[in-house]
Formats: C-alpha cells, sequence, structure tokens
C-alpha cells in the first residue's frame, strides 16, 4: 500500500483535495518519518506541535473553501530563514538560541499558501560549505550509501539537510539557499530535485545574510512539478528586499507540466568538460544531451570562455559580501556574548568563539581583500570577471535557450574525504557557481545512478527570469531519465 | 602571494576576531594556498572591463519616505545577549537599551 509520504506535494495537494486524508494525518505521517530517521542530523529543531497546530488550522480553512496552493503541505525549512517564535542559528554556536522576532517572507509566503513547518533543516554555518560538515550541530548523514560500502556520506551543502530530508521522504518539500550551489549541489547528492531561481525571483528578507549579491532562496522536491509548485509559492516581489524583482509570478507548475521542447536549442558549454570530473558524470551529461535531442530539442555546442574563472573569482566576492555581513554579529543586540575586558575585547572573545574555523577564515580572505590598498587587485578585479561571466552567458543565449551541464563534479563523497585542503572542497561547485555569478537560474535534475548506485544530477542554466524555459526542458529530461531510485531503508 | 603569521594577526584584529597563536601558523598556509589559487585571476586582462556590481537590470524601486513601523521596543530587544534595561518595564515598548561593557572611564 502507498503510505502518504511516499507522494509527492502534487499528489499529496489532489489527496487532500478529494478529502481521502486530512493535512492532520499527512503531518503525523511525516512527523513519524522524522523520528525514525532522527539518526540522519537533518533537522535542528523540529517543531511537532507547531506543525500539527498549523495543519489543524489548514484543515479548517479547506473545510470553509479556502485552500491555497500549497494547503496542508507539510515543509522543511533551512534554519536559515527566520521564523518568528522558532530559534533560527544558521547552524552557528553564535546564533544558538536565537529567537527571531519576525517571519521571512519567503517562509510568509508558504505559510500563506497554507504549508506546515515540520522544523528547521540543518546546513553549513551560515551556508558556507559544501559537505553539511560545518555546521554547529554535526554533520548530515546522506540517505544514500554507495553498494556493499557502510561508510556515511555527506549529503553536500549548504542546503545539506533540506535536501536529506526530502530524499528521506520526512517531508515532500523543503527550502534552501543558493550562493554558489548550495541547493543544486545536495540536490544531486541526494537524488532529488533543487531550484535555484534568478537572482531577485525570491526575497531575501529574513534570510541570514551570507553573500547580498549571490544569495538566493529556493526549494527542493523530489519532481521537477513539485519544486516549481513551490517556487510558484515562494516568489514574488517584496519591497522590504530592494533586489527583490517587481514582475509577477508566471504559473510555473504549468510550465512544469508542459515538457514540449521541440526546437528548444540546448547549448552545451564546451569548457565544462574539465579534468577531475568523473567519466560517468562526463557520460551521464551526454546520455542527457541525447534524451533530449529524442524528445525534440537541438543540441548545440555553445563556448563560455571564463567559466574557470568563476570559481576564483567567487571566492573574493563571497568571502568579501560575507566579512561585511557577518560583522554584525558582535555580541550586542542578539547571539552569543563572550565577555572581555573592554569592548574591543568582548567583541573579539565572542567572533573568535561564535564562528567555526570555515567561517572564520572567510571572514579573513573578506576582509583582507577589502583592506586599504588591496581593494582594486582583488574585489574590483573580481566584479571585472564577473562582467566577464555574465557577457559570456549573453552571447551563449544568443545561439540556445538554456544550457545543459553536469551539476557536480563526482557523486556524493564520504565524510572527512577532501577535508584536507579548503580549495579541493570549493572545487566541488565549480558547475554550479559561473551561473550564480552571472544571476542565473538553474536547476538540477536527477539523472541516473553511478557504478556505486549513487545519483548524479544534471543542471539545466536559464536565462534570467525564464524559469519556464528551464522548468520544460527539466521536465522533459526528467520523463527521459525516469529517475525512479530511492535512497535503501528510506 | 604568502601571507605571514604577522599580516594574519593583523587581518585578524582589523575583522576582531579572537585567533589563538597556534593557530596563526595553519591560517597562514590555508591562506596562502587560497591566494595563490586566486591569482590564476591575472591571467585576464581587465582594463577595459567595468565590474559588475549586481546582476540585476531592474532599476532600484523608490519607496515613499514615511515611517512604516514603530513602538516595538520590546521586539528589537528580546535577543539582547547582556540583557536589555527599559525605560519603564511596566511598558517594554516605551524604549529601552542594549548593555555593553562600561566604555568611558
Amino acid at each position: 500500500m502507498t503510505s502518504l509520504t511516499d507522494l509527492t506535494v502534487t499528489q499529496l495537494g489532489a489527496a487532500l483535495a478529494k478529502k481521502e486524508t486530512s493535512a492532520v494525518e499527512v503531518a503525523d505521517a511525516h512527523l513519524k518519518k522524522l523520528d525514525e530517521h532522527r539518526a540522519l542530523n537533518a533537522f535542528i529543531t523540529e517543531t511537532p506541535e507547531k506543525a500539527r497546530t498549523m495543519a489543524a488550522a489548514s484543515d479548517a480553512r479547506r473545510a470553509k473553501g479556502d485552500a491555497g496552493l500549497l494547503e496542508g503541505i507539510p515543509l522543511a525549512i533551512k534554519d536559515l530563514f527566520c521564523t518568528e517564535g522558532v530559534q533560527t542559528t544558521a547552524a552557528s554556536h553564535i546564533l544558538e538560541g536565537f529567537v527571531p522576532q519576525y517571519e521571512s517572507t519567503v517562509t510568509t509566503n508558504l505559510w500563506k499558501s497554507g504549508a506546515v513547518m515540520v522544523g528547521k533543516t540543518n546546513l553549513d554555518e551560515f551556508a558556507m560549505g559544501s559537505s553539511n560538515m560545518t555546521s554547529h550541530f554535526g554533520g548530515v548523514e546522506n540517505p544514500w550509501k554507495r553498494k556493499g560500502d557502510n561508510r556515511k556520506l555527506v549529503p553536500g551543502g549548504s542546503s545539506g539537510g533540506s535536501a536529506a530530508a526530502v530524499a528521506a521522504h520526512m517531508v515532500p518539500g523543503s527550502t534552501g539557499t543558493d550562493t554558489g550551489g548550495s541547493i543544486r549541489q545536495p540536490a544531486s547528492f541526494c537524488g532529488i530535485v533543487g531550484l535555484k531561481p534568478t537572482y531577485g525571483r525570491c526575497s531575501r528578507w529574513g534570510v541570514v545574510a551570507f553573500a547580498s549579491s549571490l544569495d538566493q532562496p529556493g526549494p527542493f522536491a523530489r519532481t521537477v512539478e513539485d519544486s516549481a509548485l513551490l517556487l510558484q509559492a515562494m516568489a514574488g516581489h517584496d519591497p522590504k528586499d530592494s533586489t527583490s524583482a517587481p514582475l509577477a509570478v508566471p504559473d510555473f507548475a504549468a510550465a512544469a507540466r508542459t515538457p514540449d521542447i521541440k526546437g528548444l536549442k540546448v547549448g552545451i558549454p564546451r569548457e565544462y568538460r574539465v579534468d577531475g570530473t568523473s567519466p560517468e558524470i562526463e557520460a551521464l551529461w551526454s546520455r542527457g544531451a541525447e534524451m533530449l535531442k529524442a524528445a525534440g530539442a537541438v543540441p548545440v555546442e555553445v563556448s563560455l570562455p571564463h567559466t574557470k574563472y568563476a570559481l576564483p573569482a567567487y571566492y573574493i566576492v563571497a568571502p568579501a559580501e560575507c566579512s561585511s555581513n557577518l560583522a554584525r554579529y558582535d555580541g550586542v543586540r542578539f547571539g552569543l556574548r563572550v565577555p572581555g575586558k573592554d569592548l574591543a575585547e568582548m567583541y573579539q572573545n565572542t567572533r573568535g568563539a561564535g564562528f567555526g574555523k570555515e567561517v572564520r577564515r572567510r571572514i579573513m580572505i573578506g576582509t583582507y581583500v577589502l583592506s586599504a590598498g588591496y581593494y582594486d587587485a582583488y574585489y574590483k578585479k573580481a566584479q571585472q570577471i564577473r562582467s566577464l561571466i555574465a557577457r559570456d552567458f549573453n552571447q551563449a543565449f544568443e545561439k540556445c535557450d538554456v544550457l545543459l551541464t553536469p551539476t557536480a563534479p563526482t557523486a556524493a563523497f564520504a565524510a572527512g574525504e577532501k577535508m584536507d585542503d579548503p580549495v579541493t572542497m570549493y572545487l566541488n561547485d565549480m558547475f554550479t557557481i559561473p551561473a550564480s555569478m552571472a544571476g542565473l537560474p538553474g536547476i538540477s535534475v536527477p539523472a541516473g545512478l553511478d557504478k556505486d548506485g549513487l545519483p548524479l544530477g544534471l543542471q539545466l542554466i536559464g536565462r534570467a527570469f525564464d524559469e519556464e524555459t528551464m522548468l520544460r526542458a527539466a521536465a522533459a529530461l526528467e520523463k527521459a531519465a525516469g529517475f525512479t531510485a530511492r535512497a535503501a531503508g528510506y | 602571494m604568502a601571507l605571514d603569521k604577522d599580516t594574519v594577526a593583523r587581518i585578524a584584529r582589523l575583522a576582531r576576531l579572537k585567533v589563538p597563536e597556534e593557530e596563526l601558523g595553519t591560517l597562514a598556509g590555508e591562506l596562502s594556498g587560497i591566494f595563490a589559487w586566486i591569482e590564476q585571476l591575472n591571467e585576464i586582462d581587465t582594463r577595459d572591463v567595468e565590474p559588475l556590481s549586481s546582476v540585476s537590470d531592474v532599476t532600484l524601486p523608490l519607496r515613499t519616505d514615511k515611517v512604516t513601523d514603530g513602538g516595538i521596543a520590546a521586539k528589537v530587544l528580546a535577543n539582547a545577549p547582556g540583557g536589555a534595561v527599559y525605560i519603564d518595564p511596566s511598558d517594554r515598548n516605551a524604549g529601552g537599551f542594549f548593555t555593553v561593557p562600561k566604555v568611558v572611564e
């Protein structure tokens, strides 16, 4: 028998609409999964009582004939979104115990559309990482394991808890944020769909800031259509975020339901063929292009000449913005305070004790590149490279409608691997960062398993504010790939 | 570019981060490695390239210059790590203060 936790957002919505089940039953079934799989450490804070209250209110609304887009759908929220009255930590010791007095715009939109919160998910500290290993609350375990190998694998990062929770069927959907790949890479590692919208599509208000010119909220789900539906509820202009685009929200779900890509030009960027990519991923990428071709699309080779410079430029821009954003954690208004003999010492003690190793490292990189005499050599240079990267994409989109690339250079790795040197870890985001630097939308679709039985994703990149074309192509790819595998035991 | 321990200590001070003396050496090595890797950006001539500071073409919107909230001092002070001091404890929204170590003798 199919259980409620097997269903997708769309299927749950249909079952609820037909009164085959209730929001309270749906919430309880998923809360039970949270209990069963607590060992994955996907959540920092579980909110079962809040979930039941919200579900009961949802059932009451539906009884009155007043059902929203996500009425009664249980969701997990990355612990980077401020939630009123519920601890929000950014997975950092410095924010441990912080209880926001306001609700982020994205979560407000979700609750307005009827969704139910089951808890706040684990992440890399301040969203800085690609493994979820930098969390103050411990790493998250990927529900997937290599065949015949019991070692724990990482779920990717930074939104590792949100991805693991969806892959383990603890929730049918969740929210993440993506600065350089933090939605797409964990989606690929966990065999689910992860969507980073165009910069400005979703409001950043109430989301703990990492790098403000790059950060963008987006959804995780198990199908392309579900991710589109979630995005539809999350997106929209917000006067409280000056970079939020004053554009109407299209019917994303309708786009995802029409995987008609006849004549669509799919760009294959040659610079994404790089050393260090697993041969299996190269092969999957070629198969993906073949699948889209068989569905009527026209693959075209394109060139994005500055691809290899996106990653080092990102490691100037993101730390620079992080060092400015994280200046607010000084032990005065919220979060941790470690006393000192004077104000300066209190700042230093608080920040030294409150931030983890990777966050301290990035603050220091950022402080250095912005310090007197170095600004032009580093920050300005990186912003100029960013112009060249954006120009590359503009030129490529004169020849194609959407780009197809791998999402990550490898499948999920074991906890402890790639930890010896920061640059090795940074390379994980080599395929996702270029689109981030240009503010473009990207989606990772699970497209196959490697020889160890681990999921691999392919990424589609769209034009700015053209998520609809990207979603149509993603739905076509999903249909052709027919990925139905589930992590054993989940 | 190689960073020495003194430079790392200076950056840490600028960033108001207490870094234990024994970690300075490791950090200097890691940061030097990252900056050496970043050096590859110098392969590109960017003399005539405008820096990109915002990815959105959208003009920043203006809003009417009027107060949109207020009277929420209790909320503002709710997470004060040193404890807050209220002007009128019976009406916390009347205003109050964050507390910090003494800065003036």
